[in-house]
C-alpha cells in the first residue's frame, strides 16, 4: 500500500462519516420546519407590498383554517394534536388523542369532529360536562379558531 | 375551504437510506483497518460485513413491522456507532497481536456476539411492549428490580471483583454488569412515580429559605430508592454509575415538577457529596490528583498515553490501522474515544460526538412530542442519562473532568453496556412510534337498549 492511497482512504472515510452525519441532520430538518402538506403562503419579499399584505392577513386572521387542537390550560397545557379529517377524542382513556391527566375529565369526555368545512365539539355524556364559556353543551356545537372549550379543569382551543 | 389533511409520515425510506450509509461506514472502517495495519483487506471482512448487513436488515424490517411510525434517524445512528466500535476493537486486537499489551485475548468476536444479543433485546422490547404506558403499571416492580440488580454483585457466589470495583456478576462463562440494566429500571421507576406525584411534589409542602420543599410522604419513596441505589454504588466503589444515577434523579425531578430549584439543590448536594468522597475515600482522591497533574502521578500513565494518542492523531488522524492506540491500557473499552481520536483525528471524533448529540436530540424531541406524561418523562430521562454518560466518559478521557469508569455507549467493548443500550433505543423507538402515529380511531360502541350506558350526572 502506498502512502498516497492510505491518505486518500483516510480522507475518503472522514468524508463519508460527515456525509452520514449531514444526511441524518437533513432528515431531521423536516421535523423542525414542519411537514404539513399544503405549503403556507410565502412571506412577501418585496418591502412595498409587505404592509398591504399584513393588513389583509390581520383582517383574515379569525377566519383562518385551524390546523391543531391545543391544550391551553390544565395539567396537559402545551400539548396539541394535529387536525385531520378524522374525529378527535379527548378524555382520560387510552383511545384519546390527548390523554388528559385531569381528575375532572371523564374517560371518553368530548369529541371534536369536522364535516370538511366546520369543526364541531360534542360532549360524550361526561360526568362534569363540556363548557363553552359558562354554557354547558348538550349537542354538537360549531366552534371556530381561538374559542375556549373547557373540559374539567382543562381548556382547549382550535389554533392555526 | 376544506381542512388541510395532516399526513403522519413514516419516513422508513429515509431510514433505509441512512442505514445503508451506516452499514457502509462500518464495513469501510473494518476494511480500512486491515489495509492500514496489514496492507490487505482482512479475510473475515465478509464475516463482519455480513453480520452488520444482517443486523441492519433485521432491525430495519422489525421496525417497519412493529413500529412503523418510529423515529427514522435513531436506528442508523446507532448502527453506525456500533460498526465503528467493532472496527476499532478489531484494530486494537490486531495491534495487540504484535505484542505490547501484555496478556491479551481478542475482543472483536465477543463484541460481535454481544451486539447480536443487543439486537435480540431490542427486538424483544419492540415486540413485547406494544404500548409503553403499560410499563407505568409496574412502577414499583421496576424500582425493586433496580435495587435487586444493584445488590447482585455483592452476593457471595456470583459476584466478581475486577479492577477494584465489585460490579460484575458471573453466570457460567459470561460476565455481566447488572448496573446497566438497573439504570433502565430506575428510569422507569422514577418516571412512573413522578407522573403520579408531581403535583403533590410541586405544590404541597412548605417553603424554607426560598426553596419549596415537598412533604416527606411524597418524596419519601423516591428518595429511599435513590439513596439505596447510590449507597450500594458507593459501597461497590463505582463512581461513574453513582454520578449517572444522581444526575438522572435530579433532572427527572426537575422535568416533572418544572422547578429549577431542584437543579440548584442537586448541584449543592453533588458538591457536598464530592467533597465528602474526596476526604473519605482514597480512590476518589487518587482520581482527582491524577486529573490535576497526570504527568507526575503513579496512576496517570493511562490518561497520559491517551492524551499523547489524541495529540498524535491531530486534526485528520493517523488513518485507521496506522496509529498505535493499543499502547493505552483499556484502549478498547474506557479509552475507545482516545483511540478514535488517534486514528480518525479531531474531524472523526467530532463526527462521533455529533452522532451522540443527534441521538440525545432525538430522545428529547420524542419527549417533547409525546402526548402522555409518563412517556415524556421516560424519554427525557433516558436521553439525559445517555448525554451524561457520553459527557462523563469523553470528558474524563480528554481531561476535562476527573476520570470515572463509565462505558462509551455502543462503541466500548463490554457486553452488558451494548445489550442495555440497544434496549434503551428499543424503548425510545417504541415511545416515538406511539407519538408520531396518527391519532387513534374512535371506537364506537353500539348502544342497544339492553346495555344502556349509564349516565352519572
Amino acid at each position: 500500500m502506498s502512502e498516497l492511497t492510505l491518505t486518500l482512504i483516510k480522507l475518503g472515510f472522514l468524508a463519508v462519516l460527515w456525509l452520514f452525519v449531514l444526511s441524518a441532520v437533513s432528515v431531521i430538518r423536516s421535523d423542525i420546519f414542519g411537514t404539513k402538506a399544503p405549503a403556507a403562503p410565502r412571506p412577501a419579499k418585496n418591502k412595498q407590498k409587505a404592509p398591504a399584505k399584513s393588513k389583509a392577513k390581520s383582517r383574515k386572521a379569525p377566519r383562518g383554517v385551524p390546523t391543531k387542537l391545543q391544550v391551553v390550560s390544565g395539567p396537559n397545557a402545551g400539548q396539541s394534536v394535529p387536525l385531520g379529517d378524522k374525529p378527535i377524542l379527548l378524555g382520560r382513556g387510552t383511545d384519546a388523542a390527548i390523554r388528559l391527566d385531569d381528575d375532572y375529565v371523564s374517560t371518553r369526555h368530548a369529541r371534536f369532529a369536522t364535516n370538511g368545512e366546520q369543526w364541531f365539539v360534542e360532549d360524550l355524556g361526561s360526568t362534569n360536562g363540556t363548557y363553552l364559556g359558562s354554557q354547558r353543551i348538550t349537542s354538537p356545537v360549531p366552534i371556530g379558531l381561538g374559542i375556549a372549550v373547557r373540559l374539567g379543569k382543562t381548556i382547549v382551543e382550535l389554533q392555526k | 375551504m376544506t381542512t388541510p389533511a395532516w399526513v403522519p409520515r413514516k419516513r422508513r425510506g429515509a431510514e433505509f437510506f441512512l442505514t445503508v450509509l451506516a452499514v457502509f461506514i462500518g464495513i469501510a472502517a473494518y476494511a480500512a483497518v486491515g489495509l492500514g495495519a496489514e496492507g490487505t483487506i482482512p479475510a473475515d471482512t465478509y464475516k463482519l460485513g455480513g453480520a452488520l448487513i444482517v443486523v441492519a436488515i433485521a432491525t430495519h424490517l422489525i421496525v417497519r413491522r412493529v413500529a412503523p411510525y418510529a423515529d427514522p434517524v435513531l436506528l442508523p445512528l446507532v448502527i453506525a456507532l456500533n460498526g465503528l466500535g467493532l472496527a476499532m476493537i478489531y484494530r486494537i486486537d490486531l495491534g495487540c497481536e504484535e505484542g505490547g499489551c501484555g496478556t491479551y485475548s481478542p475482543h472483536a468476536n465477543a463484541q460481535l456476539m454481544w451486539t447480536g444479543l443487543g439486537i435480540v433485546a431490542f427486538t424483544g422490547i419492540l415486540v413485547l411492549i406494544r404500548d409503553h404506558r403499560r410499563l407505568q403499571a409496574f412502577t414499583y416492580t421496576f424500582g425493586f428490580a433496580a435495587i435487586a440488580l444493584l445488590v447482585l454483585p455483592l452476593m457471595p457466589v456470583i459476584g466478581r471483583n475486577f479492577y477494584g470495583a465489585r460490579i460484575w456478576i458471573a453466570i457460567g462463562p459470561f460476565n455481566f454488569q447488572p448496573g446497566e440494566a438497573a439504570k433502565i429500571c430506575l428510569a422507569i421507576f422514577f418516571a412512573g412515580y413522578l407522573v403520579v406525584k408531581r403535583d403533590a411534589l410541586a405544590l404541597a409542602g412548605r417553603r424554607i429559605i426560598g426553596i419549596d420543599l415537598p412533604r416527606g410522604r411524597d418524596l419519601g419513596p423516591i428518595l429511599a430508592g435513590w439513596l439505596i441505589s447510590v449507597g450500594i454504588l458507593v459501597f461497590q466503589r463505582d463512581l461513574g454509575s453513582s454520578l449517572l444515577f444522581f444526575g438522572l434523579f435530579v433532572v427527572m425531578l426537575y422535568v416533572a415538577t418544572e422547578r429549577p430549584g431542584w437543579l440548584v439543590v442537586g448541584s449543592l448536594l453533588f458538591a457536598a457529596g464530592t467533597w465528602f468522597g474526596y476526604l473519605a475515600f482514597g480512590h476518589v482522591q487518587e482520581r482527582f490528583d491524577t486529573w490535576q497533574d497526570p504527568f507526575n502521578q503513579p496512576k496517570g500513565y493511562q490518561l497520559v498515553t491517551g492524551l499523547f494518542g489524541m495529540a498524535h492523531g491531530g486534526v485528520l488522524g493517523q488513518g485507521l490501522g496506522q496509529g498505535s492506540p493499543q499502547l493505552t491500557p483499556f484502549s478498547y473499552s474506557d479509552f475507545i474515544a482516545a483511540s478514535m481520536g488517534e486514528e480518525l483525528g479531531l474531524t472523526g471524533l467530532m463526527a462521533i460526538i455529533v452522532i451522540y448529540g443527534l441521538i440525545v436530540e432525538r430522545g428529547l424531541r420524542i419527549s417533547l412530542t409525546c402526548r402522555d406524561a409518563f412517556g415524556k418523562l421516560l424519554a427525557a430521562g433516558l436521553a439525559f442519562s445517555f448525554a451524561l454518560q457520553v459527557f462523563v466518559v469523553v470528558g474524563g478521557v480528554t481531561r476535562l473532568i476527573p476520570l470515572t469508569g463509565l462505558t462509551t455507549p455502543f462503541m466500548a467493548q463490554g457486553g452488558s453496556s451494548v445489550v442495555m443500550n440497544w434496549a434503551i433505543i428499543g424503548l425510545l423507538l417504541r415511545i416515538s412510534d406511539q407519538t408520531r402515529r396518527p391519532a387513534p380511531e374512535i371506537s364506537t360502541f353500539d348502544s342497544d337498549e339492553e346495555t344502556q350506558v349509564v349516565k352519572l350526572s
